[in-house]
C-alpha cells in the first residue's frame, strides 16, 4: 500500500463556518433598498437617479482614496460604502444640487465612518452625519423639495440639481411642504393612504412607506436586521403620539400618521439598524428602539423643526455603547 | 400577574428569530410553561442548528479495524498523572495485559491493545503538539488476539472496590475530556448526587459512535448504569438523546429493567446540546453556578459509550484497550464506524478507511470541538472519539478576516450567554484582566459557536482560548509564587 503523506492544513476549532460574510450581508441591504430606490426614481424621475447615483460614487470614490491616501489596501469591496451611499442618497431632498450630495458624501464617508477607523468603528451612521452635516450648512437646501410624480420628470432635470459647484441652486419646481411641515405650521393632514403609498412629497426613499417595510421585513426574514429595533421605535412613536393624540386631538397628530410619514420608517427599518452603530444584545437593542422612538416624537411634537428622526438615530448612537454596558446578557452559573 | 407579563415580554424580545432555527425552543418553552407539546423535545435558549451530515455513517454497524504494525501507546492519554509502565523493551505482551499501572489517584492504568514485544519506551508525538513518553509495542502478525482477563467486578461488590477495579481499568471519560471515571465518581464528602444522567446526546456533525453503541450495546449500557447507581447512590438515571437518533431511543426504552428507575429523555437537535453544563439546563432547569460542578447541583453526568465501557469490562475485569471511533468526513472513501485499538497510528486508520488524493485538513474528535492533526503518526488515544478528513474543497484556510460589525451574531448563539464580540475586541487589546472580571471569560467552555456564525470570519475561538490559557498561567505562576514566598 502506498504510504500516505500529505501536507495538512492545520486550523483551530471550529473546523466548519457557516455561509454567512459581510459582504454578502451588504449585498442583501441593497437588495432589500431596490424596490424604495425603484418607486424613488418612478416618482422623482432623472433627479432622484442623479443623486442616488451621485450619492453611492461619492462615497466609494472617498473610501477608495482615502485607503491609498493612509497606505492601506482599499476596503470598498466590503460593500459597507455601497450601502451608506444608498441610505444617505434616499435621505436627501431629490432636487439638491449634484455638488452638494458630493461633499456631503465625502463627509459622510471621511468624518462619519474613516478617521474612526473605518468599517466596524463608526460610532455614529456615517450616511447620517453626511445628512447632518448639509442640514447644518444648507438648512435652504435641504428643506426645498420638488413635486413628486411632476409631468416632466424624465424629460429634464430640476435647474436646481446641476447647479454649479459653490453657488446657490434656483428652483423651478418646488412644491408644498412634506406632509410634516404642513401638519406642523399648517395644521393640515395628509391621507394615510396616500402617505403609505408614497404619493407625497419629501426625501429620495422616504415616499413609500410600504415598500420600506417589505425591503425591511426581507432583512429581518434573512436575519440580518435586528427587529426588536424598528419594534421598540414603532412601539414607543404608537404608544406616545397615541396618548398625546387622546389627550389633544386636534393639535397633536394621529399615531397612524406619524408612522408613515417623513423618514420614520426608512429611519427605523434602515439607519436605527445599522449594526455597527446600534447595541449588540436583544434587550439592548428593544431599549435603543424605544429611546428612538421617544425622541422621534419628542422633536416632532414640540421643536423647532417637523422633522426629528435623524437626530434621534444620531442621538441614539450615541447613547448605543452606554446601553451596551448597562446591558449585558446574564452568564449561565453567574448571578 | 405583573410577572408573568413581564415574562411574556422578556420571552418575545429574547426570542432571536422569527423564522426556522428556534421554533423548537418556542415549542419547548410552551411545554414548560403551559404543557401545550408535551410530546416536543426539551432544549435550551440560544445554540446553533447544524447540518449533522450523520447520514454517511449513522447506520453502518461498528466493525472490528485491523491492527497497525507498530502501535505506540502514551502513558498519559487521560486529565493527571502518566501511568508507570511495568513492562520492559523486549518483553512478550498479550492483548489486554497490563502495561502500565495508575500512578497515584488522579491516573488510570493501560492495557495492550495488542498481542505482540515491547520495543521501545520513549518519547512519542500526541495532538497537543508536544512529546510524551509511551510504549511503542509491535504486533505479532500471527497471534490469535485474544483477550486476557482479570479479576471480575460484579456490580454487588463495595463502592470502594468498584472504584478501584475502573481505575484499574483504565476508565476515563469517553466524550473527549479523558477524565479519569473514578475520580469523577468519587462524590466528596457533604454532597450527594440525586440524578445519573447518561450523555447520548452526540451533538458534533459527523459523529456517530455513541449512536451505534446505544443500538448496539444497550445491554452493556444498562450494566454500566447499575454499577453507577450504586455508586452514586442516586435514586434515578436519565437517558438524554437528541431527537435525530429515535432508533436508540426505542432500543434503549426496550432494553430498560423493571428493577431500576432509568427513563429515556428526547432532547431536540441543537449544538451544543451534549455540553454537561447545558444538559443539565436543559433537562433540569439547574444551572451550575459559576467555578462548581455538576455534583453541586446533585446531578453527575456520564457520557454513554463510557458506561457502555463499564458495563462490557468491569464484569470480566477487562481494560480499555480500544474503543468505538467514527472515521468520517468528505475526504474518506469508506466512512464507518469502527472499534480500533488504542495507539493505532491515524496514519495506519486513514490508509486502511482509503482517503481521496486531495486530503487538506484531519481532525481528532468532532468538527466543531476536535483537534487539527500536524502529524499523521500521533496515535489514537482513549478520548478520540472521530476521526475527520476534509478535502481542499471543504477546507478554507485563508478566509478573509473583515472588522467586527456588532452583528450580535455571536452573542445570539453562546449558549453560556457570555458576549463574545466584546471578548474578541478585548483579546486583541490583551486586556486580558477586563474579560474576566467584566466579561465571564473563564465560562467559555470553547463550544465554537461564536466562531462558526461570524460573517466576519474573525477566529474569535481561537481569541478566547489564547486568553484563557494566558490568564490561567498567570493564576498558576502567582499561586507557586506565594507557595515558595
Amino acid at each position: 500500500m502506498k504510504r500516505l503523506s500529505k501536507t495538512l492544513n492545520i486550523q483551530s476549532s471550529p473546523h466548519l463556518h457557516s455561509q454567512a460574510r459581510v459582504d454578502k450581508m451588504m449585498l442583501h441591504v441593497v437588495l432589500a433598498l431596490l424596490p424604495t430606490v425603484g418607486f424613488a426614481i418612478y416618482a422623482f424621475g432623472w433627479a432622484a437617479l442623479f443623486v442616488l447615483v451621485s450619492a453611492i460614487l461619492s462615497c466609494l470614490l472617498t473610501e477608495h482614496l482615502l485607503c491609498q491616501f493612509s497606505k492601506q489596501t482599499t476596503t470598498v469591496s466590503d460593500g459597507s460604502a455601497v450601502v451608506t451611499g444608498l441610505i444617505y442618497g434616499l435621505t436627501l431632498p431629490p432636487g439638491l444640487a449634484l455638488w452638494m450630495v458630493v461633499l456631503g458624501g465625502m463627509i459622510a464617508i471621511g468624518l462619519g465612518k474613516f478617521i474612526f477607523g473605518g468599517l466596524g468603528c463608526n460610532p455614529f451612521n456615517p450616511a447620517l452625519v453626511g445628512r447632518a452635516f448639509l442640514q447644518a450648512t444648507f438648512p435652504l437646501a435641504m428643506t426645498s423639495w420638488i413635486t413628486a410624480f411632476h409631468a416632466d420628470r424624465f424629460t429634464t432635470l430640476p435647474a436646481s440639481t446641476l447647479a454649479f459647484p459653490f453657488t446657490t441652486p434656483n428652483y423651478d419646481q418646488l412644491s408644498g411642504a412634506t406632509p410634516l411641515a404642513a401638519y406642523k405650521f399648517d395644521h393640515v393632514a395628509t391621507d394615510t393612504m396616500d402617505l403609505a403609498f408614497g404619493l407625497t412629497t419629501g426625501s429620495v426613499g422616504e415616499s413609500c412607506a410600504v415598500l420600506i417595510l417589505l425591503g425591511g421585513i426581507y432583512l429581518i426574514w434573512r436575519k440580518m436586521m435586528n427587529w426588536r429595533i424598528p419594534a421598540g421605535i414603532f412601539l414607543a412613536v404608537l404608544l406616545l403620539s397615541g396618548l398625546f393624540h387622546w389627550l389633544d386631538p386636534v393639535r397633536y397628530p394621529s399615531p397612524i400618521f406619524m408612522l408613515f410619514s417623513g423618514g420614520l420608517m426608512l429611519g427605523a427599518m434602515f439607519m436605527a439598524t445599522d449594526m455597527v452603530s446600534a447595541p449588540i444584545t436583544a434587550w439592548g437593542c428593544f431599549v435603543y428602539g424605544l429611546f428612538i422612538g421617544i425622541l422621534v416624537v419628542v422633536i416632532r411634537l414640540w421643536a423647532g423643526m417637523p422633522e426629528g428622526v435623524m437626530y434621534a438615530i444620531l442621538l441614539g448612537n450615541a447613547v448605543a455603547p452606554y446601553i451596551d454596558r448597562l446591558i449585558q446578557p446574564r452568564a449561565y452559573g453567574k448571578p | 400577574m405583573w410577572k408573568n407579563g413581564f415574562n411574556v415580554v422578556r420571552n418575545l424580545i429574547e426570542w432571536r428569530s422569527w423564522f426556522g432555527n428556534d421554533s423548537q425552543a418556542l415549542l419547548a418553552d410552551q411545554s414548560a410553561h403551559g404543557g401545550l407539546h408535551r410530546h416536543q423535545p426539551k432544549t435550551f435558549a440560544h445554540g446553533l442548528v447544524l447540518a449533522d451530515c450523520k447520514a454517511a455513517t449513522a447506520s453502518l454497524p461498528i466493525r472490528q479495524f485491523p491492527f497497525a504494525p507498530v502501535m505506540s501507546i502514551p502513558l498519559r492519554q487521560h486529565i493527571g498523572k502518566a501511568a508507570l509502565p511495568v513492562v520492559q523493551p523486549g518483553q512478550e505482551v498479550n492483548r489486554g495485559q497490563l502495561l502500565a499501572k495508575p500512578d497515584g489517584f488522579l491516573s488510570v492504568a493501560m492495557h495492550a491493545p495488542v498481542s505482540g514485544i515491547v520495543k521501545k519506551i520513549d518519547w512519542m508525538p500526541t495532538i497537543q503538539g508536544n512529546m510524551e513518553q509511551g510504549i511503542y509495542l509491535q504486533t505479532y502478525p500471527a497471534a490469535t488476539q485474544e483477550v486476557i482477563e482479570g479479576v471480575p467486578c460484579l456490580p454487588t461488590a463495595p463502592v470502594k472496590q468498584m472504584l478501584e477495579a475502573m481505575q484499574n481499568a483504565g476508565i476515563v471519560g469517553l466524550g473527549g475530556a479523558a477524565f479519569p471515571s473514578h475520580v469523577k465518581l468519587t462524590i466528596p464528602e457533604g454532597k450527594f448526587v440525586d440524578t445519573l444522567l447518561i450523555n447520548g446526546v452526540e451533538c458534533e456533525p459527523y459523529l456517530t459512535t455513541d449512536h451505534r453503541v446505544m443500538l448496539e450495546q444497550s445491554a452493556d449500557i444498562i450494566l454500566g448504569i447499575r454499577y453507577l447507581l450504586r455508586i452514586t447512590g442516586a435514586q434515578q438515571a436519565i437517558i438524554a438523546i437528541e431527537a435525530n437518533k429515535l432508533d436508540a431511543v426505542e432500543t434503549l426504552q426496550n432494553a430498560l429493567p423493571d428493577d431500576m428507575s432509568i427513563r429515556v429523555q428526547v432532547v431536540a437537535v441543537k449544538y451544543p446540546q451534549g455540553a454537561e453544563k447545558i444538559l443539565i439546563k436543559t433537562l433540569f432547569k439547574r444551572e451550575i453556578p459559576a467555578g462548581k460542578h455538576a455534583i453541586d447541583v446533585h446531578v453527575l453526568g456520564v457520557n454513554v459509550a463510557t458506561t457502555a465501557e463499564i458495563g462490557r469490562l468491569l464484569p470480566h475485569g477487562r481494560g480499555i484497550q480500544e474503543r468505538v471511533i467514527t472515521i468520517s468526513g468528505p475526504a474518506v472513501k469508506r466512512p464507518g464506524n469502527y472499534r480500533i485499538a488504542i495507539g493505532t497510528p491515524v496514519r495506519f486508520a486513514l490508509e486502511q478507511v482509503g482517503v481521496a488524493d486531495d486530503l487538506a485538513e484531519v481532525f481528532l474528535g468532532g468538527p466543531m470541538m476536535g483537534q487539527a492533526v500536524s502529524h499523521l503518526d500521533i496515535p489514537i488515544t482513549k478520548g478520540v472519539s472521530g476521526i475527520i478528513a476534509l478535502t481542499t474543497a471543504d477546507a478554507h484556510p485563508d478566509q478573509k478576516i473583515y472588522p467586527c460589525i456588532h452583528c450580535g451574531g455571536c452573542v445570539s448563539v453562546c449558549p453560556m450567554f457570555l458576549n463574545p464580540s466584546q471578548l474578541g475586541l478585548l483579546a486583541k487589546q490583551q486586556n486580558y484582566a477586563r474579560m474576566v472580571t467584566e466579561f465571564n471569560l473563564l465560562e467559555c467552555f470553547e463550544c465554537g459557536a461564536c466562531d462558526y456564525v461570524c460573517p466576519s470570519h474573525i477566529p474569535l475561538l481561537q481569541y478566547i482560548r489564547v486568553a484563557k490559557q494566558s490568564v490561567k498561567k498567570q493564576r498558576r505562576n502567582a499561586s507557586s509564587r506565594e507557595a515558595t514566598e
